[in-house]
């Protein structure tokens, strides 16, 4: 035992209490180092072998394995159990923010020589050869036309989700848990049949031409519940005293909801409709069924096809031109770059509410 | 002084029911209440809509081809061949493998951010695992094809090589070649899969996270007055409060990766065959098909992709209900009900 | 690598199986000071808990009676930003020395809380013996069942539950459930007993069945309760300590001494404002 001096005692400082003692620590240290130098020397000296992935994985393994030897000489089981454990979680979140890391990494560094090029932001492919250098041509048509279709959808979505979720959790009745379960499912369906129900409706059965519209009627078809649930969430979290609070002045429903429910809940429902904006900017698929890609600038929804942001990623990536391919990755950095804005305004409205899912 | 009330001679003081009382709604209460359940009917129906469109559209397709549709492997609507039976077993290899890599790294990352993180990161992490789930798929198939795809094929040739007494492991290559054939080894269900794991780890890691961190206080601190460790703590109260949540964040991850599309259309290529073997080039999900043979389509040829999206759709709705119903129940504290 | 258990100052463990021969330890805390953030709640707490007797820490709500208690076993740190000073001695030995493991500090200081808290997923028989499976004894047939019993026993519900211990816990009405979490807490042999208002959320009843509890375990272990009332104090505890916090300051022990000095001829007139019920 250490007893403290008098000084300290006189003072009367906050300790450093700590969970973990010097055993934990030098066990983890030890198992640490002993197991990089056991795998640098076995690896490629005997074993010969090569490659970083492999090299991490061997390390990982061996480090598991001698931080629970070591653990196992001087503690009994649970505490072994917990630290092979502890290492286990750490190792497999860091995998996964490594690789969300290298996601975002990636985009950007192949996207660089596309991104770098004014005219890339101000022109659009119309008369862009395949062979053309990345100083001529550019997304500006995919960009609006994205711009475009997410404000049609948002202006559909916006109100039909919130009014889901009015229904929900101010009105209620016999078919809500019916309604959630079903917009909760939803929330998931596969994004391709959002556009397979939009074509076989609209351009099928109205023979309508296949259009921007067209295509932010799939987007809206798969933000309503996105939208939907996660106002859910929101609604849910205004504090039912509220509501009784106008109740009791004599305030009918509808008062309730617009005047007191909605506007305490704005700010978590602007971050619900931008993680719905987030969720569609991305989607490709339905595109690639109801809308045609074009390569010209088109601001009009209702005629002739409009292109995308992810349309234009695909269509390029597949070209197999090297040119055109940078110019996906471009875009494709734009697209991130346009989630993470989202994102960060999302987060940055919900600062102080936890109502972000 | 009590007064005695004079009984109203006109009711029936025997009876004890409960009256009914009018709500009293004013007039604009009653339409907002009658337009926002309008509203939820409209959204309850369009989803029974885009079942009941896609049936409809596709049902030429299977009163034609009647069970062949799913018995049939290949897939030559210009030879008046149409069946499903490789591309349903190659949604399924795909989606399993996506949950062989996601499930065990969401379950761990949500662990992590509940349980292990220090408490002023953790609304940072969960804000990361959010924007892991907003990066669209697209990306994550660029990532999956250009980046992931020259190293998997390094794991692929290794586990085809040490591994291969299982049976899904199995690669046919010449064991002589001077060099191996990479080519063998890419655009597999293997590699699509783990690009869809990628998708699927922050949707189901979200719903984990949130169910564990709802673990009891009282139940945690109960565990740990005893002498638990961290882990037994989780063991004990974490994982049995939270089991519906892992299950119900399972299954959501199961319905979007059996539909995900434009990652597994970027790195596959096609093949109309029963194959276990998933490491070797070459498989086809429904979602794929659907989207890759959708420009070329004749009408014919149309009604059996909107047929192959009904069976996805039902596919996926089953799933992702079940999942719903899991997740639902454990949000509400149902799940520590004994 | 013994080596490394002697730098770390490890003591050999001990097997929890077998019941110590020791009966109770001496608990002593001195000059203990906490805070949560930069927010002082208790200054230099210095208190002796004797073997084998009962000490009451009373006092009004927010004077730091809890804090203090959750101090003691280490369960203070658990809550974020919050921090101590001082030190505490279980048989003589600081629980918050660098080599000292927090599990089983915890594990020799056992914990009732002021809700009921049992494991809503394990039967009666397995929240009994969750301690010493979460502490990595491995029970097993007859010494699992004499365990159960043994701590049930103690606890004075086992006449109550011997026929359903695989029912579940949470089925039991409060004041079972309350001496359940006792029985498990007694089944890991702890050396004193840490017990947060255990009968607030329980009928009289109840109260009555946990203090003749609590007497009896005084035999062989140190108990500390915290408890506002008054009248359980005197029952069953020989010791008491009247903690306060004065507006804005931090709490403080304003006296302590036998139980019986405290309530009938206490020192400080704050301490009889509040034993004769004036305040508080």
């Amino acid at each position: 035992m250490q007893a403290l001096t008098s000084e300290e005692l006189t003072a009367d400082i906050p300790r450093r209490t700590s969970a973990r003692t010097l055993d934990d620590r030098a066990s983890l240290l030890g198992a640490a180092v002993g197991s990089v130098a056991l795998v640098w020397v076995l690896y490629e000296r005997v074993f010969s072998l090569s490659g970083a992935v492999g090299f991490v994985v061997c390390w990982y393994l061996a480090f598991v394995t001698l931080y629970a030897l070591v653990s196992g000489v001087s503690n009994p089981g649970p505490i072994v159990v917990d630290r092979v454990w502890a290492a286990v979680v750490t190792g497999g979140a860091t995998l996964v923010g490594l690789a969300l890391g290298a996601t975002i990494v990636f985009i950007f560094v192949k996207g660089w020589p596309a991104l770098h090029h004014l005219n890339f932001y101000t022109h659009d492919m119309a008369g862009v050869r395949p062979t053309s250098p990345l100083t001529q041509g550019g997304v500006l048509h995919a960009v609006v036309g994205t711009l475009i279709q997410i404000a049609i959808a948002v202006a559909i979505a916006l109100p039909l989700g919130v009014a889901t979720a009015v229904y929900m959790t101010e009105v209620g009745g016999r078919l809500t848990d019916a309604v959630r379960t079903v917009v909760e499912a939803m929330t998931a369906l596969p994004d391709v049949l959002a556009g397979l129900f939009v074509y076989t409706v609209l351009i099928i059965g109205f023979h309508w031409e296949r259009d921007g519209f067209a295509v932010s009627l799939a987007l809206a078809v798969t933000m309503t519940p996105v939208i939907a649930r996660s106002a859910e969430v929101v609604l849910k979290l205004v504090s039912s005293s509220l509501r009784e609070a106008s109740l009791a002045l004599g305030a009918s429903h509808w008062q309730t909801v617009k005047g007191v429910v909605l506007p305490t809940a704005r700010a978590g429902l602007v971050t619900s409709l931008i993680l719905g904006i987030a969720r569609i900017a991305g989607e490709t698929a339905p595109l690639l069924i109801v809308s045609g890609a074009s390569t010209f600038f088109n601001k009009n929804p209702f005629h002739n096809p409009m292109n995308s942001l992810p349309l234009f990623i695909f269509s390029s990536v597949r070209s197999g031109e090297p040119a055109y391919i940078t110019r996906g990755y471009g875009a494709a950095a734009l697209l991130v770059a346009l989630v993470l804005v989202l994102f960060v305004a999302a987060r940055f409205l919900a600062r102080d509410r936890q109502v972000a899912r | 002084m009590p007064v005695a009330i004079a009984p109203n001679p006109e009711a029936d003081l025997d009876v004890d029911e409960p009256r009914a009382i009018d709500e009293g709604l004013v007039g604009h209460d009653r339409v907002f209440h009658a337009s926002a359940r309008t509203v939820g009917l409209v959204v309850l129906l369009l989803i029974l809509c885009i079942g009941g469109f896609l049936g409809y559209q596709g049902f030429p397709t299977l009163q034609r081809y009647g069970l062949s549709f799913f018995t049939e492997t290949r897939w030559l609507p210009e030879r008046d061949i149409v069946g499903l039976a490789a591309v349903l077993v190659g949604t399924v290899e795909v989606a399993l493998i996506a949950l062989a890599i996601g499930f065990p790294l969401a379950f761990l990352t949500a662990l992590f951010i509940s349980e292990y993180a220090p408490a002023r990161l953790r609304t940072t992490l969960v804000s990361l695992v959010d924007l892991m789930a907003a990066v669209p798929s697209i990306i994550y198939g660029l990532l999956g094809f250009a980046f992931l795809q020259p190293h998997l094929i390094y794991i692929a040739r290794w586990l085809s090589e040490y591994a291969s007494w299982i049976p899904i492991f199995r690669v046919d290559t010449d064991p002589h070649a001077a060099a191996w054939a990479q080519s063998k080894f890419t655009a597999s269900a293997f590699i699509a899969g783990i690009a869809v794991s990628l998708m699927v780890i922050p949707l189901a890691c979200a719903i984990m996270r949130a169910v564990f961190s709802e673990a009891p206080l009282g139940e945690r601190e109960a565990a740990a007055a005893l002498g638990a460790t961290r882990w037994g703590v989780i063991r004990s109260v974490v994982l049995p409060f939270g089991r519906r949540g892992v299950i119900g964040g399972t299954m959501l991850a199961l319905g979007r990766a059996l539909g995900e599309t434009i990652a597994v259309l970027l790195i596959i290529s096609p093949a109309f065959e029963i194959k276990f073997r998933v490491l070797t080039v070459g498989t086809m999900t429904t979602s794929a098909l659907i989207a890759g043979r959708f420009g070329e389509a004749t009408p014919s040829q149309l009604s059996a992709l909107l047929a192959a999206g009904f069976v996805l759709f039902l596919m996926t709705l089953s799933v992702n209900t079940v999942a719903a119903v899991f997740v639902n129940r454990s949000r509400t504290g149902a799940g520590t009900d004994v | 690598m013994s080596a490394l258990g002697v730098l770390t100052g490890r003591r050999p463990s001990v097997d929890a199986a077998q019941p110590r021969t020791r009966s109770a330890a001496h608990l002593e805390a001195e000059r203990v000071s906490a805070w949560f953030g930069d927010h002082k709640v208790l200054e230099r707490v210095s208190l002796t808990f004797p073997n084998a007797s009962v000490t009451a820490l009373i006092g009004p709500s927010g004077c730091g009676k809890s804090t203090f208690l959750r101090i003691l076993n280490r369960m203070h740190e658990s809550t974020p930003t919050a921090k101590m000073a001082g030190e505490v001695r279980l048989d003589g030995v600081d629980v918050y020395a660098a080599g000292e493991r927090v599990t089983e500090t915890r594990r020799r200081i056992g914990m009732v809380f002021q809700k009921p808290n049992p494991f809503p997923a394990m039967s009666i028989g397995e929240n009994v013996i969750a301690g010493p499976k979460l502490t990595g004894v491995r029970l097993k047939g007859a010494s699992r069942a004499e365990v159960i019993e043994r701590s049930l026993r103690r606890a004075g519900l086992w006449d109550e539950v011997k026929d359903r211990l695989d029912r579940p816990g949470g089925a039991l009405s409060g004041g079972q459930q309350q001496r359940l979490c006792i029985a498990r807490s007694l089944a890991v042999d702890p050396d004193v007993l840490l017990m947060d208002e255990p009968c607030s959320a329980l009928d009289p009843t109840s109260t009555l069945y946990i203090e003749k509890t609590i007497q009896e375990l005084a035999h062989e272990m140190t108990v500390v309760i915290v408890t506002h009332n008054m009248q359980q104090a005197l029952r069953v505890s020989q010791q008491s300590a009247f903690f306060l916090a004065e507006a804005g300051k931090p709490g403080v022990v304003v006296e302590s001494g036998p139980t019986t000095q405290i309530f009938e001829a206490p020192t400080d007139e704050r301490t009889m404002d509040y034993v004769n019920g004036r305040f508080g």
